[in-house]
């Protein structure tokens, strides 16, 4: 058998689940992704407003970042509402994953702003809102959005491992795969997964080099 | 809580405490309409302390400040900023915004139509003595000699009357130093600002001056006209007036080389 003749036929076989888990894979990072989002720029947000609280919250995401993945999916089993099996508690898992980075990554971020401006900002009467909107915010949208690339790249593997609690997606080949000793299966998993990963690496690194202001 | 609106600065018996360090105590001072007065003093001395303490920066631990016969702490902070330019050592211009942007930041605050805004901001980059085609330039193409000058046009946008300045040509080089003090003594005078200017340096501090006070240890120790100063006979006035006559003996050799 040559090369494009295994190559359809492995198409054949595998591109109909291969597309399917995809978009349940990419629902996954999307859905977690946009509740971080939600989450994490506020409280990233409020702890350069109130500097006291930036250690407390810092650290829990922190503990949340050193619980191992597959023991996290199991914790969630047994909770109600967040946990239980299927997609929601996947869901949960990578949201409160996605969070560190960028929770971090906003308030270093706005943190680095020079202080002079910030002063400036606020000696000529600015409200917080508008050095904020205004100054804050644009200045540490480089390092805010490295934040979610990382985030974005870890919840892409992540998501695969959610396989186990009947999250869906690709880990659903993988896990296949492994099982039953074929690899063919395994590699209709993987491959989309890490090019999935690698695009948005790609394409969040494009959006962060166009929206960083380095003058 | 009357105080004479006359007067566009005055303190009464204010005293500013971090945690248990007291970093100005009992000061007392009034500022007329139209004067400049420069606070003079080494460093970590409270002459920033002091500048602060008018835009409400920071409120005053006891005593109070007016501005414009009203206590600091009854102005909503942000109305009393925008009447008082604030121009600092570091410039803060926003790197993301263009020159014009930046000297039009308050007036855009304010709520000014567009027009009218870019036309003020002609008018200030005339005034200190930039062409119009810096306007659309950001601060990382200027020098600092250029970017001091839209820091000093950014403070005068409102047209606010009370300007605070806190060591604003500190960082330049001595000649861009001197030529723009000398450009904003001119200014001054056209203007008519009523001016706090904070500066450690004696030189800077007769040349712009109208009344000088002279901070140590976070105490106002000697406030009055540069000649009243010169006659001061305050140990730390004296160390600072020896520092200009350090540059006596080169004065007499440029008159002997003169000749």
């Amino acid at each position: 058998m040559n090369l494009p003749q295994s190559v359809s036929q492995f198409v054949n076989q595998y591109g109909a689940e291969i597309v399917r888990h995809t978009g349940e894979h990419l629902f996954l990072v999307g859905l977690s992704m946009g509740l971080a989002l939600l989450l994490g720029l506020p409280l990233g947000i409020l702890i350069t407003r109130k500097p006291r609280w930036s250690k407390p919250v810092l650290g829990v995401a922190n503990v949340m970042q050193t619980i191992p993945s597959l023991a996290l999916f199991g914790f969630l089993i047994p909770l109600p509402l967040l946990g239980g099996i299927g997609t929601r508690p996947a869901i949960v898992a990578l949201t409160l994953y996605s969070l560190l980075p960028i929770i971090r990554n906003t308030y270093t971020g706005i943190m680095g702003v020079d202080p002079a401006v910030r002063e400036a900002g606020r000696g000529m009467g600015m409200t917080d809102w508008q050095l904020l909107s205004q100054v804050e915010i644009p200045l540490a949208l480089g390092v805010i959005l490295a934040g979610v690339r990382v985030a974005t790249v870890i919840a892409v593997g992540l998501a695969a491992i959610a396989s186990p609690i009947g999250a869906g997606g690709l880990g659903d080949l993988i896990y296949r795969g492994i099982a039953v000793l074929d690899n063919q299966r395994i590699l209709a998993g993987t491959i989309p997964a890490a090019l999935i990963a690698i695009g948005l690496d790609v394409g969040f690194g494009w959006l962060e080099k166009k929206l960083t202001i380095n003058h | 809580m009357e105080s004479n609106p006359e007067v566009a600065v005055k303190f009464s018996e204010v005293s500013y405490q971090l945690g248990q360090r007291s970093l100005l105590s009992d000061l007392n001072l009034d500022v007329q309409p139209g004067e400049t007065l420069v606070l003079l003093g080494r460093s970590g001395c409270g002459k920033t302390t002091t500048l602060k303490l008018i835009n409400r920066l920071l409120t005053p631990t006891s005593g109070n400040v007016w501005v414009e016969g009203k206590v600091t702490t009854r102005w909503n902070p942000i109305q009393l900023r925008r009447r008082i330019g604030y121009v600092i050592q570091d410039i803060g211009l926003f790197p993301h915004f263009t020159i014009a942007r930046n000297i039009g930041l308050v007036p855009a605050l304010e709520g000014w139509p567009a027009p009218r805004i870019r036309q003020r901001v002609e008018t200030l980059l005339q005034l200190v003595g930039l062409d119009s085609e810096f306007a659309q330039r950001y601060p990382h193409q200027l020098s600092g000699g250029q970017r001091q000058r839209v820091g000093v046009a950014r403070a005068l946008a409102a047209d606010p009357p009370i300007l605070l300045m806190d060591e604003p040509f500190g960082a330049l080089d001595p000649i861009t130093r001197s030529s723009i003090q000398q450009e904003f003594q001119q200014l001054q005078r056209t203007l008519g600002k009523t001016i706090i200017f904070v500066t450690h340096d004696i030189q800077e501090a007769f040349i712009l001056a109208s009344k000088i006070g002279l901070m140590q240890n976070g105490r106002l120790i000697v406030q009055g006209t540069p000649t009243e100063f010169l006659r001061s006979q305050e140990p730390e006035a004296i160390a600072f007036i020896q520092c200009l006559r350090a540059l006596e003996p080169l004065h007499d050799l440029l008159k002997e080389n003169m000749l």
